[in-house]
């Protein structure tokens, strides 16, 4: 047992470091800083970036074009962009899609595909819930039906996040009503810009415009946009569902919003004095600071268990349930700790519109932040779904 | 022990109901939300003219009513609905020092506002005082037979809107000392006096409001130089009560709603209300709503005691509504899944109510800290 960082990694902490220093916009991480949309030139240009060093897709093996970082390795850079206020790398392509297609997909697929995510060519979203499965996710009722060499596409799916940006959606259709409902599903990649698709964005409770419902209406897809084999895309959907759960537990995220609510509560004053000197609010804040720090090992030893490529199981289900309580915890702190300042309304303090609010203590955001953030612990199987999981492995068979 | 409402506050919880029902649907209330003004003036007008603003005040203030279960009647109404017409800022806070403090011709404000033909703001907070009543930088200073004041008021609800500010200042001593504040009438129009305006994110208006060389005649005080403090921390009392029965009506409705749709979301081929782990915290929703109006009941019944016993219960309900109310905002919310994160479903406007309740008058941790201070006096 060794908690200190090799020589390698310090250097390699020292390099991300360099790299973030030197080649982070300054408008794009002032955004992220104060909680404001980046749109979507925003990402690309990121992406873009982080293409051309070769850091995109951390994730990949290197022959798909990939850094095939290690465990710490990618810790260290999670951390260090958090702190940075570096935008988040968008998931669906890279963490989601690209992983399925490289152990699923065709080599065709694998050829065309994969280096479009690199590039930014295709920005792809995620369409698997729909209105009436959400947890039930099997339940789903998007149907495609073979024609010749087309599939014919119906339905609705919901909660796309940020599908008002593009051009790909893979989605799991029903291509059989008649079996058991987990071996009637396929995983279908489908153009945007097909006829019959209409996007409709959602307002969340916090004014944001990040998810959307999405209409298909006898919409032709290629049957070569297939992934894998008919009626095996339960399989591939659940692999892919392990995968978006590895990076759920946003440890810096977690810290970088701690170091947030330290700066609200320095500036913060609170009976005369700055709040973190207040015992009640500090205890808070401590209290929360020792459960992530037992997290960020959590995290490290369990990423690290996991051998490349290989994504962990059960342990991934308590990842996401303590990750996110505590990264919830923290953004209810920040909320807290800005007090009155908590009260406006977010959009219009980010918006630049109204100079009004004080900007020093970069409280404008935080109460929208505390309510956009309750859906950590909805999406990508919420936390009681998680639940059930570790029960039923660790329990056996407890429903 | 009685714990039913008089026959006239049955009938005023009735008739509010009704009109809230019939007027302030979702949608009515989010269009309410967009607009510039962030309140309606036809809702407000039909408040008043149900009577409920007069609900309020005493008889002897113009009103009929003015105890503390008047109030909370109101409020929790109020709350059920998420209303966010101004009656908690125009009549409850400043119009309650008005009613308080005033002379007769000031009390002729109350009497127009009792009618809805009136708003009133009350600019007391400032950009350090957090939630310290106290901690008053704002001066006001003695101009011949003028009165000047400076400073900065923060986060002030219904500014804009307002036809006339009810203003601290500090005459003497230093923020936070409770001696030397006074309380100014400053009309909307007055030179020096600049509102920023801008949308709250649980509903209504709020402004940043500036005094730059405010000169007023000695006309415009209210009450006692440098006397206003207790008339200052009995109101915000009221005003604390008031936001708790708001807190709790919004509660009640987060858990109708929640209960509502556990019986008939389905999942797995069963309504989610039939998994335990939904089934048990809903029970602790409920468990804990029955302490949240034990609360409100404890407070509003001691609001005429004196200082030390009015201000420890307020504060034990204000430090109660905090925890319970984030438990019902947070698990009503995710009991729901993702539809109730959508702007356009009710609980989403109702949990944000909830929430931003524990940022006004003191937070969960502020009123603990009060209640311990207030219990070893
Ligand atoms: C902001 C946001 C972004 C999203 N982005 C995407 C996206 O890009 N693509 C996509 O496909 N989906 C996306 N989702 C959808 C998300 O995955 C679903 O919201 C999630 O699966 C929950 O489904 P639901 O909202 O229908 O809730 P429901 O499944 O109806 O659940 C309601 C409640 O019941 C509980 N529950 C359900 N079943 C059980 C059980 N067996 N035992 C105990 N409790 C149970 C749930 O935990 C929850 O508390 C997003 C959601 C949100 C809120
Ligand atoms: C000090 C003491 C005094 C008592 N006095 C009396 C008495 O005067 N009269 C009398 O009749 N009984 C009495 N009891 C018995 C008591 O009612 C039982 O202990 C109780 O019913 C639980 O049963 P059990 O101990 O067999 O536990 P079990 O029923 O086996 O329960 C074990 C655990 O499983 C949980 N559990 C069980 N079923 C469920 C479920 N459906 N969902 C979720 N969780 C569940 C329980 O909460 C518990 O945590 C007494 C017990 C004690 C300890």
């Amino acid at each position: 047992m060794d908690l200190s960082y090799s020589d390698e990694e310090r250097a390699f902490r020292e390099d991300v470091r360099a790299f973030l220093a030197e080649k982070l916009p300054k408008d794009l991480s002032d955004k992220v800083k104060r909680g404001e949309e980046l749109g979507k030139e925003g990402h690309e240009r990121w992406h873009a970036i982080l293409n051309d060093q070769g850091w995109l897709a951390t994730n990949w093996p290197k022959e798909f074009g990939g850094a095939a970082w290690n465990a710490v390795q990618r810790h260290i850079f999670e951390e260090e962009a958090a702190a940075h206020h570096a935008p988040r790398i968008v998931p669906f392509g890279l963490s989601m899609l690209a992983p399925v297609l490289q152990k699923f997909g065709s080599k065709e697929q694998q050829d065309y595909w994969l280096p479009r995510i690199l590039s930014g060519e295709d920005w792809w979203c995620q369409g698997y819930s729909e209105p009436g499965a959400g947890s039930d996710l099997a339940s789903l009722k998007t149907t495609a039906v073979k024609d010749g060499d087309h599939y014919i596409v119906n339905g609705q799916k919901t909660w796309t996040t940020l599908g008002q940006h593009a051009n790909m959606i893979f989605c799991l259709v029903r291509t059989d009503k008649d079996v058991k409902q987990q071996e009637g599903i396929s995983f279908l990649l489908i153009d945007m810009d097909t006829p019959g698709i209409t996007v409709r964005p959602i307002i969340l409770l916090d004014g944001s415009a990040e998810v959307n419902e999405v209409f298909f209406d006898n919409v032709k897809v290629p049957a070569e946009n297939l992934v894998g084999e008919e009626n095996k895309g339960w399989t591939y959907a659940k692999y892919l569902l392990t995968h978006e759960r590895t990076n759920i537990a946003g440890v810096g995220f977690s810290q970088a919003g701690l170091s947030a609510v330290k700066r609200i509560a320095k500036s913060e004053m609170a009976g005369g004095r700055p709040l973190i000197e207040n015992p009640h609010f500090a205890a808070r804040v401590a209290q929360a600071e020792i459960d992530l720090m037992a997290m960020a090992t959590t995290n490290l030893r369990i990423i690290s268990k996991a051998a490349a490529g290989q994504a962990p199981g059960v342990e991934s289900s308590m990842l996401k349930v303590k990750g996110t309580i505590i990264r919830q915890e923290i953004n209810d702190l920040a909320r807290r700790a800005a007090g009155v300042y908590a009260m406006p309304f977010a959009s219009e303090a980010v918006a630049g519109s109204n100079d009004a609010l004080p900007d020093p203590n970069d409280a404008g955001p935080v109460a929208a932040q505390y309510f956009n953030n309750r859906k950590l612990s909805i999406f990508g199987g919420s936390n009681e779904i998680q639940r059930q999981i570790i029960a039923k492995t660790m329990l056996g068979g407890a429903k | 022990m009685n714990f039913d409402l008089t026959e006239e506050r049955q009938m005023l919880q009735d008739s509010l109901r009704r009109f809230l029902r019939d007027k302030y649907d979702t949608a009515t209330r989010n269009g309410i939300l967009e607009s510039d003004a962030g309140f309606s003036a036809e809702i407000w007008n039909g408040l008043a003219e149900l009577g409920v603003i007069g609900a309020l005040f005493t008889e002897e203030q113009g009103g009929f009513g003015g105890a503390g279960f008047d109030v909370t009647t109101v409020f929790e109404e109020l709350g059920r609905a998420g209303v966010v017409e101004p009656l908690l800022d125009s009549a409850v806070l400043a119009g309650g020092l008005i009613a308080d403090l005033g002379n007769e011709t000031q009390q002729e404000h109350v009497e127009a506002l009792i009618g809805g033909e009136l708003q009133l703001a009350f600019a007391h907070g400032e950009p350090g005082s957090r939630y310290d009543l106290n901690r008053v930088t704002s001066t006001a200073a003695q101009n011949g037979s003028d009165i000047v004041l400076n400073g900065r008021k923060a986060v002030v609800a219904n500014a804009e809107a307002a036809d006339m500010l009810v203003v601290s200042a500090r005459e003497s001593g230093e923020a936070g000392d409770e001696a030397g504040i006074s309380l100014f009438l400053v009309p909307a129009d007055a030179k020096g006096l600049t509102v920023t305006g801008y949308a709250l994110l649980a509903g209504g208006r709020a402004a940043e409001v500036t005094l730059d060389d405010v000169t007023l005649p000695e006309s415009a005080r209210l009450g006692a130089a440098g006397k206003a403090f207790d008339a200052i921390e009995a109101r915000t009392a009221v005003a604390t009560t008031a936001l708790c029965a708001e807190t709790l009506g919004a509660m009640e409705t987060a858990c109708t709603l929640t209960r509502e749709y556990l019986g008939t979301r389905k999942q797995f081929g069963r309504p989610i209300g039939s998994f335990q782990a939904l089934a048990h915290r809903m029970s602790d929703l409920l468990i804990d709503l029955e302490q949240a109006r034990s609360a409100v009941i404890n407070a509003a019944g001691h609001l005429a005691d004196d200082r030390a016993s009015r201000e420890r219960h307020v504060s034990a309900a204000k430090n109660l509504m905090g925890r319970v109310g984030r438990l019902v905002s947070e698990d009503s919310i995710q009991m729901h899944g993702g539809i109730a994160m959508t702007q356009e479903y009710e609980l989403a406007h109702i949990a944000k109510r909830i929430t931003i309740a524990d940022h006004r008058f003191g937070d969960t941790d502020h009123h603990l800290e009060r209640f311990i201070a207030l219990s070893a006096a």
